[in-house]
């Protein structure tokens, strides 16, 4: 389209933006994990990991993550299924009804599930109203995971959208003319052809769901305690920047593994290829 | 089968739906205790306006949103134009390093931020949130453009540089055009990202600067007071007459087309 120089003056402000915001802001994060408060380095933050309140937490976010990504994932491959089997008139409308609650704040309707579910919410006065017994929901893992879910699914639901509503109709009838049966069709035809779609959807929903701090502050009462409760309240209360950047290095670990996942299998590649 | 796929769709619709309902229904609570119904009131929707620090968070909110999602919008753009010139492997290169932030969780992206300011001498505030959004809003952007333009054909670019159009003259009046949709569609996205974050700008703000969202966050300790409940429930139905509108032209228009 243009020349080279123009082309590397037009890329400057990107690398300029790429080197100063995401790249020393990561170093500066290592950098406090690896020192202590005298600049030594030190590797003793970066252990903390194995003590029992913060590897606790740990074990316990890895877990509520993943039951919360296999949930969503669950849900929404029969949901994206309905959306694109056919294309009627009305798919639009409710394609984007589901994506609307994306724009009530968070925070917000992360609150209102604590009015539904507590001992005295919406779910335990219906139980009371028929004379069965009341349910303890609010502070669970479970009330956890629900938010997560809600929270979410969204980041789910559109990848997996996008990559089955890109699949020709044909290949389908096809699989169905040579005989295939529904679990045959789904398991050797639509299944890998949105294998990347579901493999994107499992990192946008893995990674926030393990790093939260909002959700399990909301619905877990302040006593389930989650890794990045553990890493806010460093920074905001206990004031111990080192600590707190070396627990960040240890979920740094587990997003490189995600990114090496998301790479292996990159749509956007592959747009790219085809283009 | 038809059946059970209806009420498939009707359970998560519920599901998605549930807490939103409950908090339109706060808002017209008399109580000001959640959980509390007292009767109905529309009395919150009147004080909203009236309080200060609520339409302070709101502005920044807006100021923030629009700012860095036009700021960003540029830059995106800029650097999709530069990247399309690029051999494939350098291109795939830089679109890992635009997934960064993306892939990243939040938390850290904030603290990282929050650190190189505070390296730098930056007081936090509201040009520390602005910048840290615009930082975050690049990628999105970036991934909204840059397909539609991969797939633009050159040929009427270098039309209009060989009718002698200056460079600049070509894709200001022949390429720019043909991005307009895929333009729009990063602005609103990086707009809605920015008006949504809650994690970035609790680290990255000072104190006495509110977003919508930190104002909430401080309020929840203390109980959400209810102008915030009318304040979403109006941003959600402004942002559902919106989607429904846009909706019911792309049918019209598609129906047009069946039609032609």
């Amino acid at each position: 389209m243009f020349n080279k120089f123009s082309r590397n003056v037009l890329l400057t402000p990107f690398l300029i933006w790429a080197g100063l915001f995401i790249f020393v802001p990561l170093i500066f994060i290592v950098w406090y994990g690896v020192t202590d408060n005298d600049g030594n380095f030190s590797t003793a933050n970066l252990a903390m990991i194995f003590q029992r309140g913060f590897w606790d937490a740990l074990v316990l976010s890895v877990e509520l993550a993943l039951v919360s990504t296999v949930i969503c994932l669950l849900l929404a491959y029969p949901l994206c299924l309905i959306l694109t089997e056919r294309q009627r008139d009305n798919t639009t409308i409710i394609s984007l009804l589901f994506i609307l609650p994306l724009w009530m704040n968070s925070l917000l309707s992360t609150m209102a599930w604590q009015t539904i579910l507590e001992g005295n919410g919406i779910i335990n006065q219906l139980l009371r109203l028929v004379n069965l017994p009341t349910l303890q929901m609010i502070n669970t893992p479970g009330a956890i995971v629900l938010g997560m879910v809600y929270n979410f699914l969204p980041y789910m639901v559109l990848p997996l959208f996008i990559s089955l509503s890109k699949i020709d109709r044909s290949i389908l009838e096809a699989a169905q003319d040579l005989g295939a049966n529904a679990w045959q069709k789904f398991f050797r035809v639509i299944l890998p052809l949105t294998l990347p779609g579901a493999v994107s959807g499992i990192t946008m929903v893995f990674i926030p769901a393990l790093t939260t701090f909002v959700i399990s502050a909301l619905l877990g009462g302040g006593k389930l305690l989650l890794i990045g409760n553990i890493i806010e309240q460093e920074f905001t209360f206990q004031y111990d920047w080192h600590l707190g950047c070396a627990l960040s290095v240890i979920l740094m670990i587990f997003i490189v593994l995600n990114m090496l996942l998301t790479m292996a299998f990159d749509p956007i590649k592959e747009e790219g290829d085809a283009a | 089968m038809k059946y059970l796929k209806q009420v498939y769709l009707a359970t998560i619709f519920l599901f998605l739906y549930a807490p939103i309902g409950v908090l339109i229904a706060q808002s017209f609570n008399a109580s000001r205790y959640r959980g509390h119904w007292t009767g109905v009131t529309l009395d919150w929707y009147t004080k909203l306006f009236e309080d200060d620090r609520i339409m302070n968070a709101l502005s920044n909110t807006l100021t923030i949103g629009i700012s860095s999602a036009a700021i960003a919008t540029v830059l995106g753009l800029i650097t999709c134009v530069a990247m399309k010139e690029l051999s494939r492997k350098w291109r795939a290169t830089f679109m890992s390093v635009t997934n960064v932030p993306i892939l990243n969780a939040d938390i850290v992206t904030g603290i990282s931020l929050m650190l190189l300011f505070m390296g730098l001498g930056l007081r936090l505030g509201y040009a520390s949130i602005l910048l840290a959004h615009i930082v975050f809003n690049v990628p999105y952007v970036i991934l909204c453009i840059m397909p539609q333009l991969m797939a633009l054909d050159k040929s009427f670019y270098e039309a209009a540089l060989d009718l002698g159009a200056s460079p600049f003259k070509a894709f200001w009046s022949v390429v720019l055009p043909e991005l307009r949709p895929s333009i729009f569609a990063g602005f609103l996205l990086a707009f809605t990202m920015s008006a949504d974050d809650f994690i970035i700008t609790h680290f990255t703000k000072g104190a006495g600067v509110d977003t919508l969202t930190t104002a909430i966050y401080a309020e929840l300790k203390i109980g959400i007071h209810p102008e915030m409940y009318a304040l979403s429930t109006l941003v959600f139905v402004f942002v559902l007459i919106f989607v429904l509108l846009f909706a019911i032209n792309r049918r019209k228009l598609k129906h047009a087309e069946d039609v032609f």
